[in-house]
């Protein structure tokens, strides 16, 4: 195979050399770390735009591998565990996006992360986790995708905690790693019981791959429990671990958290790149779990809809009562996540991933926006305490703006509109439920309020209010320098353009990624069936924007510094307010469960256990003690007594030989008088 | 001419040096170390040696030497290298190397300890060559006396008590084993394992056992029971298998360092080994029989050893339950191969179980002794004091020693790249297929080891430094090197396991198809 795909591991490689360099390089080579990170990635980047060049120039549905023998588990060629990457539509599209925006994301951390003393150690880590996502992005076998899985997760640990002296850093680290874990666990089930069956864990192996006709239709024969078939048992435990990757229900809790990193890192792993991994991950196995020709729509399909939706819809209504710029961007993240899911199971792969891609640009402006605004107002981040800033940060406000109306899906300019009115025409046309689409219509209305809010709250009006504590003429916020900004201008850009893209007239991205080929049709953009929906969700965009326009826009509200929602009836405003309590509820449950779990096994441990061992050794204790008694009591005593009697026998018995001739004579002689006695008289009479 | 004795010069080496050392008296503490270095050189260019002259890679025994000893009880000088032999040989010669280089801190009577590790060393060796039951019975309980007194001559204030435990469980469990093999000889003659298994895989074992000692009429098997349960007992006790485990945490916490390092690193693979080696070639049909039941108690094992260590306060014992944890996936995948019963197309399954097992032996010595190695460096820093809560923001003052630490606590957890992963990988990779509810039970043990570790980091390395550490100090160059050497394997072996399992894996396809349950 000659090509690109020969070369396709460079890719990965180089940021990964870059990472292993720089964790052996001290921490005053600061310019060398950072300059070994930009251009490995550059050239990665460079590569990957090659190979996606070179994609495009195929056949629909083509694609190159190329596989590596890892290690040998058994006899003969089925016991060879093998590695490899692929190129294909997804996985270049991936990978451009990946480098792409991770390479604006470092060029702002030159910036951001400048006066951190581990700013070696800070770049080290990044680019392991580039590293680490493009290769899961390229992996053609399940396993090396689960060893990159894992890597981007440890990765996402290190950053989280990189300010490891801050307790609520250190331990948002350990929820990430954990949560996602737990997901994890379920995603390897599911991978030893795929490869298990199938016996292999190639994607695509030359026909014989597990993402190919015959292996599927072993794993869609085999039966598991409850009557579900093996492909939709693997299906559900591979979306576990996506669950915990992509911070879907019910494991979403430690994305919040997450924000404790410094905001590069939640703008790369946390919002663009490794949390879209569980849906990348859908996407990859989709053939999987996909509807079966003719039988109705897939159990996977139906549980994926459900989270999505639900997660969309949750996120959303929580990130309305939060205060925390970051904490708000991270549950829009999970909301957008759901979105994508939601895509993924209702309109297919290029669904979830179209908005998967606009997302990463959009996303990522708004958290290194949010970076620049915390910067400038002395790491403040309380939405509450800003205010104003749209005239002392404007080349920050433009640029927030444009990724807010995109994330918000504002009508026809920006990309989230187009990728959004996509999953929503096909939340629209499954024939699965209609749940899912009535709750995503709810998310596009709350996400669009909650957005407003916050930019509201963030550049409007004239007064920067601060936290009334800092120093005289200190706090004044300020623009932030060009190397901050000149990454924003460039994703605003790509807020803008990638929408176009996928559009109805001219869906050249599902196209792409479908492997069909597509041609400009003006029509479709102008059909009913694309206008009715387009109308119903604008006017629900424009619905949450005035909403929160009119709440929110009132300087007196603004100066009162108490949220007009508070006036909720019932407990809507606390339940949103503390994220529904499911924080708590873990904590109650899981946590103190596992706590009171361990402890009896510990105590277990200690008392039965041991106790046994301890009983047993106070038993034989007893026993020799018993043991010793005896001997001295009985066998010794008894010993002693004939001893004793034998002695005293003696002792009688030396009397009689006591050396005195004249007793023995007189002892004789009596013996003799008794014998003759005897036999005269006693022996004669018979 | 007669092969070159690799075995026999490999065993001699480390206990005639153990011996001379242990004769000097302390005045010469340092000749003391450096024949024990010198000596354990030797022995890591003679196991080196002897991969590169034997052909392990047919899965057959290699450098077999074999002499009659005492015919007349089936005793024979008999030993032999295979793949999984020379893999220990190897793990032996890292982890002893290892815990001499831990050893610097030992100022009480030095040349005793060196003697001793040399003897312990000596007797590891012997038990993972000999292939004659007698003969490995006399390394087994050979190891047990040195580890003893290392135990109860070095150590924390409640040794005493841990040494007498740790010696009565394992002789407990040896006389039980020892029983079972003087059953098995007076009913087939046999004392050698190749044999043994041979017997096993024609089915005359079992009759034979029933005959002599059943008085012919089969009784259920009930002396096949019995023998199976002495063996496995021995065994079990050392690997250690719940609830047969009591004697390890208090003894890994009172022992000093190096020699936890040991008795985690090496000598608790010698029950796994035992397993491999002798339960399941000559006892598959008693452990297919018991199969649910042994499954259950490595699951138990697992997840109730990672519970454990999330409550314990003292780092060596968190540390201790760990080992019980990481071994357990060992029972895990050794019980799940007996107990699946023959079905087609499993053998591939049993072989990845085997090999994960083989090589999770090799990985968890080498990170547990990195992990003690660990401690024992903080320990020393600290004068004394390993509790969990008695750090915090270590990663400020000392950045080198918590990150090569960190490595080492990640490869314990599993991290892809590092070793720990593919040994487990592998074992659930073989596991699920032929037992799948005992691969999802013990799936939670994984988790709850990343809890506990990354607990442990949290508490020890982050959070604001405490003043009392601030200036605590750095790891030496000495102590980098030291230390760098176990982490890069545990590099080379995440990145590159065909490594290791270019020779284990023709020891598991051999040693499965002679196998018969």
């Amino acid at each position: 195979m000659e090509g690109w795909v020969e070369w396709l591991w460079l890719i990965p490689a180089l940021p990964l050399g870059a990472a292993a360099v720089s964790a052996l390089l001290p921490r005053v080579c600061r310019r060398t770390a950072a300059g070994l990170a930009i251009a490995s990635l550059a050239v990665a980047l460079g590569l990957s735009v090659g190979a996606f060049v070179e994609t495009l120039a195929w056949e629909p549905g083509a694609r190159q591998v190329c596989n590596v023998r890892w290690l040998e588990f058994a006899a003969g060629e089925a016991g060879v565990l093998w590695l490899g990457w692929v190129l294909d539509p997804l996985s270049a599209a991936m990978l451009v996006m990946v480098s792409g925006v991770g390479l604006l994301i470092f060029v702002y951390s030159l910036g951001y992360m400048a006066h951190d003393e581990n700013f070696t150690r800070f770049f080290c880590f990044l680019s392991l986790f580039v590293a680490a996502m493009l290769g899961l992005v390229m992996a053609n076998s399940l396993v090396g995708l689960f060893i990159c899985w894992e890597l981007v997760g440890l990765t996402s640990y290190l950053l989280i905690g990189f300010w490891y002296r801050k307790p609520a850093a250190a331990a948002a680290a350990k929820k990430a790693f954990i949560t996602t874990r737990v997901g994890d666990m379920a995603f390897l089930l599911g991978l030893v019981w795929w490869f298990g069956s199938t016996g292999t864990q190639l994607f695509f192996d030359g026909g014989r791959g597990c993402l190919e006709a015959t292996a599927l239709q072993q794993v869609t024969r085999e039966t598991a429990l409850w009557g579900l078939t093996a492909n939709t048992a693997i299906g559900l435990l591979l979306f576990a671990g996506a669950v915990g990757k992509s911070g879907q229900l019910p494991l979403h809790v430690w994305l919040p958290d997450a924000m404790e990193g410094p905001t590069p890192v939640s703008a790369l792993i946390h919002a663009a790149t490794m949390v879209a991994a569980g849906v990348f991950l859908m996407a990859r196995v989709y053939p999987l779990w996909g509807e079966p020709a003719g039988e109705g729509i897939s159990a996977v399909a139906h549980v994926v809809a459900w989270v999505g939706a639900l997660t969309a819809v949750f996120a959303a209504a929580v990130a309305v009562a939060q205060d925390d710029i970051k904490r708000i961007l991270a549950y829009s993240t999970i909301s957008q996540l759901g979105y994508m899911m939601l895509g993924l199971a209702t309109g297919g792969v290029a669904v979830g991933m179209f908005h998967l891609l606009t997302h990463a640009c959009f996303k990522a402006l708004l958290f290194l926006g949010a970076g620049s605004v915390i910067h400038g107002c002395a790491e403040e981040q309380n939405i509450w305490r800003m205010g104003g800033l749209g005239r002392r940060m404007p080349l920050t406000f433009v640029t927030y703006a444009v990724g807010m109306l995109a994330l918000a899906g504002f009508p026809l300019v920006f990309s989230g509109f187009w990728s959004k009115e996509e999953i929503l025409h096909a939340a629209h046309g499954w024939r699965g439920s209609e749940g899912p689409f009535w709750l995503a219509l709810t998310g596009v209305c709350l996400t669009a309020f909650y957005m407003t809010r916050q930019v509201v709250l963030v550049f409007a009006g004239e007064r920067f209010r601060g936290s009334g504590r800092e120093a005289e003429g200190s706090a004044e916020p300020h623009e932030s320098p060009p190397i901050l900004t000149a990454p924003l201008l460039a994703l605003a850009a790509l807020s803008v353009g990638a929408g176009f893209v996928g559009t109805p007239a001219w869906p050249w991205l599902q196209g792409y990624l479908e492997g069909r080929a597509v041609a400009v049709d003006w029509g479709r953009l102008f059909s009913g069936e694309f206008w009715g929906l387009a109308a119903v969700s604008g006017a629900l965009v424009m619905l949450g924007m005035g909403l929160g326009g009119w709440l929110y826009g009132r300087r007196q509200v603004r100066e009162a510094l108490r949220d007009p929602l508070e006036r909720l009836p019932a407990a809507v405003w606390p339940a949103l307010r503390n994220k529904l309590w499911v924080d708590e509820l873990y904590e109650r449950t899981v946590v103190a469960g596992l706590a009171r779990l361990s402890n009896w096994c510990d105590r277990m441990d200690r008392w039965v256990w041991g106790g046994i061992v301890q009983a047993v050794a106070l038993m034989t204790a007893a026993v020799a003690l018993l043991g010793r008694r005896t001997d001295e009591v009985v066998v010794n005593g008894a010993f002693d007594q004939v001893c004793e009697g034998l002695r005293r026998q003696g002792r009688g018995l030396s009397a009689w030989q006591n050396g005195r001739v004249h007793r023995y004579l007189g002892t004789l002689a009596g013996a003799f008088v008794v014998l003759v006695w005897w036999l005269v008289w006693g022996g004669g009479s018979r | 001419m007669r092969p070159f004795p690799w075995l026999t010069v490999l065993t001699l080496i480390p206990l005639c040096a153990g011996l001379g050392v242990m004769r000097w008296g302390a005045a010469r503490a340092l000749l003391a170390r450096c024949v024990a270095i010198g000596a354990w050189a030797m022995t890591l260019v003679l196991v080196l040696g002897l991969g590169a002259a034997v052909d392990l890679q047919s899965g057959a025994l290699q450098a077999v030497e074999r002499y009659p000893w005492v015919p007349a009880l089936g005793i024979e000088y008999y030993v032999g290298v295979d793949g999984l032999s020379w893999v220990m040989l190897l793990l032996t010669v890292l982890v002893t190397g290892m815990a001499l280089v831990a050893t610097e801190g030992i100022r009480e009577r030095p040349h005793l300890f060196y003697g001793l590790v040399l003897c312990l060393m000596a007797g590891l060796f012997g038990t993972f060559t000999a292939l004659n039951f007698v003969h490995w019975f006399l390394f087994w309980e050979l190891s047990l006396i040195p580890a003893f007194f290392l135990v109860r001559l070095w150590g924390g204030p409640q040794r005493q008590g841990a040494a007498l435990q740790f010696f009565l469980f394992t002789l407990a469990g040896s006389v039980a084993m020892l029983l079972g093999f003087l059953a098995l000889f007076l009913a087939s003659g046999q004392m050698n394992f190749p044999e043994l298994s041979q017997w096993a895989r024609e089915g005359r074992l079992w009759s034979a056992l029933e005959e002599r000692w059943g008085g012919g009429n089969a009784t259920g098997g009930v002396w096949a029971t019995l023998v199976f349960l002495g063996v496995l007992a021995g065994l079990a006790v050392k690997v250690p298998m719940m609830p047969l485990h009591t004697w390890l945490p208090q003894t890994y916490a009172e022992a000093v360092p190096p020699v936890s390092m040991l008795l985690t690193g090496v000598m608790s693979k010698m029950g796994v080994y035992g397993l491999v080696r002798v339960l399941l070639p000559v006892f598959g049909e008693p452990m297919r029989a018991a199969g649910p039941w042994l499954l259950g108690l490595a699951v138990w094992t697992v997840v109730v050893s990672a519970c454990a260590a999330l409550v314990q306060r003292d780092l060596k014992r968190m540390l201790a339950y760990s080992s019980v944890n990481h071994l357990g996936y060992c029972l895990l995948g050794v019980f799940a191969v007996a107990a699946a019963g023959e079905t087609t197309g499993s053998e591939v399954h049993r072989a990845a179980a085997l090999n994960g097992v083989v090589l999770q032996m090799f990985n968890h010595g080498l990170t547990a002794a990195t992990l003690f190695w660990c401690v024992g460096l903080l320990e020393a820093r600290s004068g004394g004091r390993r509790g969990i809560e008695d750090f915090g923001g270590l990663r400020a003052a000392a950045p080198v020693f918590c990150g090569l630490m960190g490595i080492a606590v990640f490869a314990s957890l599993g991290l892809p790249g590092l070793n720990g992963f593919v040994g487990e990988f592998l074992i659930f990779r073989g596991v699920f297929p032929l037992v799948p509810w005992a691969a999802v039970l013990a799936v939670p043990g994984l988790l709850v080891t990343a809890v506990f570790l990354l607990t442990m980091m949290q508490r020890v390395f982050h959070g604001p430094l405490r003043p009392e550490w601030s200036g605590w100090p750095d790891l030496s160059w000495r102590e980098r090197v030291g230390l760098g050497v176990p982490v890069a394997l545990m590099f080379v072996l995440g990145v590159w396991p065909q490594a290791l399992l270019q020779w284990i894996n023709p020891f598991v396809v051999r040693l499965l198809e002679g196998l018969r349950f």
